[in-house]
């Protein structure tokens, strides 16, 4: 077995034994089993029902929740082992800090990502049991889409875990960002529009740049074409690019921002003294 | 097997180390010894890589310890003052020593029974469950088995009972041929036995340096 891969297989295994992992995983599960509880597959809003309703229902809460359980879970994976001194003893081995940190990446994004797929998994197969259709092109943009968005939060919480150096300021970094980029989602975008004081173009960008909005107009795009149900960005986004295009750069974008914030950690965390 | 060349490390205003040049060669049992603040967790921490010199270098066979970290640590068990509450289980723990170090876990095993700890009843605790002694001679029992050149134990006996203590000092003895062995302590009547050399340090500087005893001369 290769160092990296050995870094990644026992983060993996010490995450999947942690409290937080059993949490994040009964959230995402419960969420899902609580939709079916509630008989969200029966109602109808706005045309949408069944398991496409279910989704995007399930869709609509992971926004808001997956990116600062990433994050929490996430920024404190290098600054935590510095700080009890873990890192100390297991650097003392020769492993370099480009297989140690991106084994950790890859294991830490396994952790996070195997929850909430496996939750839509779950309802796709309860739902193909109980007769529901399956509405297959939304679960493919979704699965794309939950890989692009948690590819870009680990990256920025490994970016911020590479420079901190406590857990606790780690922390406050990450629940800063988290609620700055779900400000930007609507109630900050909205406020800007209506103020008047900057031009569309930078509002439309501020909106683009954000994960957390591209993310959610790509997974309401599928369902609503037009995109009546959301905001004016949304409506300004597809006035500049086909349904098709958005998607791609919607999973593409938040998978490259990630590596990008991953490789800026990574280049600190070789720069900077390591305990 | 290592030099400090006017070494010198920062942090902030603090200076840690100061101008430090230091060579231990091989056969050398070395106690490091000075006031807490006095730099030496600081040189222990430089020569395994871990810290970036402000000024100066240092040298582990002729290799940079920071830019050459596989290399060097392939050759330098350590065994820290505090073990940390590292969660994986101890069979875990080993196989990240083993493929990592290509260390025998056979050997792991013999050592920790020479230490008198039963390393196979506890394979799938957690490595922070156990107690501070179990710990502590998990990690020396790994420092042994990885057969390295360059042995640092920092204040290493700590966690351990008198008996531990004594086997602890047997194993080492048997180690110790063609080796450097670094002890940080406070108490050096513990390693006397042991140590030919003892560097004393203040202020981030050696302030003394003396070669005792016919051990290994």
């Amino acid at each position: 077995m290769s160092n990296l891969l050995l870094i990644a297989y026992l983060d993996l295994k010490e995450s999947i034994r942690a409290k937080w992992f059993l949490v994040y995983s009964l959230v995402f599960g419960g969420m899902i089993a609580l939709f079916f509880i509630a008989g969200v597959t029966e109602s109808q809003v706005m045309g949408f029902s069944g398991l496409s309703r279910l989704l995007l229902m399930y869709i609509q809460v992971t926004i808001v929740i997956l990116p600062i359980f990433i994050l929490i879970t996430t920024v404190r994976s290098i600054s935590g082992d510095r700080d009890n001194h873990i890192l100390e003893y297991m650097l003392s081995f020769p492993i370099s800090l480009k297989q140690y940190y991106w084994g950790k990446i890859i294991g830490r994004f396994i952790t996070v990502y195997l929850p909430v797929l496996f939750a839509m998994i779950i309802a796709i197969v309860y739902g193909f049991s109980k007769g529901a259709a399956i509405p297959w092109d939304i679960f493919f943009l979704y699965t794309g889409l939950l890989f692009a968005l948690s590819s870009a939060f680990l990256g920025i919480a490994f970016f911020i875990s590479s420079f901190v150096k406590s857990s606790e300021v780690a922390l406050g970094i990450a629940f800063f960002i988290w609620i700055a980029l779900l400000a930007f989602i609507d109630i900050a975008l909205i406020s800007l529009m209506m103020q008047q004081r900057m031009n569309e173009e930078l509002i439309i960008f501020l909106a683009m740049i954000n994960p957390m909005e591209i993310f959610r107009v790509a997974a309401i795009s599928l369902f609503d074409p037009e995109l009546t149900v959301m905001g004016p960005v949304a409506f300004y986004i597809l006035d500049s690019m086909s349904q098709g295009v958005f998607v791609l750069v919607s999973i593409a974008y938040p998978v490259l921002l990630g590596m990008l914030f991953a490789f800026f950690g990574f280049v600190i965390f070789k720069k900077k003294d390591l305990v | 097997m290592i030099k400090t060349t006017g070494l010198t490390k920062k942090f902030g205003k603090h200076v840690s180390l100061d101008n430090v040049n230091i060579e231990f060669k091989k056969n050398e049992s070395i106690a490091l010894m000075g006031a807490n603040g006095a730099g030496k967790t600081t040189l222990v921490r430089s020569l395994l890589g871990y810290y970036h010199p402000d000024a100066g270098e240092v040298l582990i066979n002729g290799l940079n310890p920071v830019k050459e970290r596989v290399k060097v640590l392939e050759n330098i068990s350590f065994v820290p003052q505090l073990p940390p509450p590292i969660k994986l289980s101890i069979s875990e723990l080993m196989q990240y020593v083993s493929v990592s170090a290509h260390i025998d876990r056979e050997l792991i095993t013999h050592y920790a029974n020479e230490m008198k700890l039963d390393i196979k009843a506890n394979l799938n605790k957690s490595f922070f469950k156990l107690s501070g002694g179990m710990k502590q001679k998990l990690l020396i029992a790994i420092s042994l088995a990885k057969k390295s050149d360059i042995i640092i134990y920092d204040e290493p006996t700590a966690n351990l009972d008198p008996k531990a203590r004594d086997d602890f000092y047997r194993l080492l003895k048997q180690n110790e041929d063609e080796k450097v062995l670094l002890f940080v302590t406070h108490r050096l009547e513990e390693v006397k036995d042991l140590v030919n050399r003892q560097v004393y340090m203040d202020l981030g500087k050696v302030v003394s340096d003396e070669r005792v005893g016919a051990h290994h001369e």
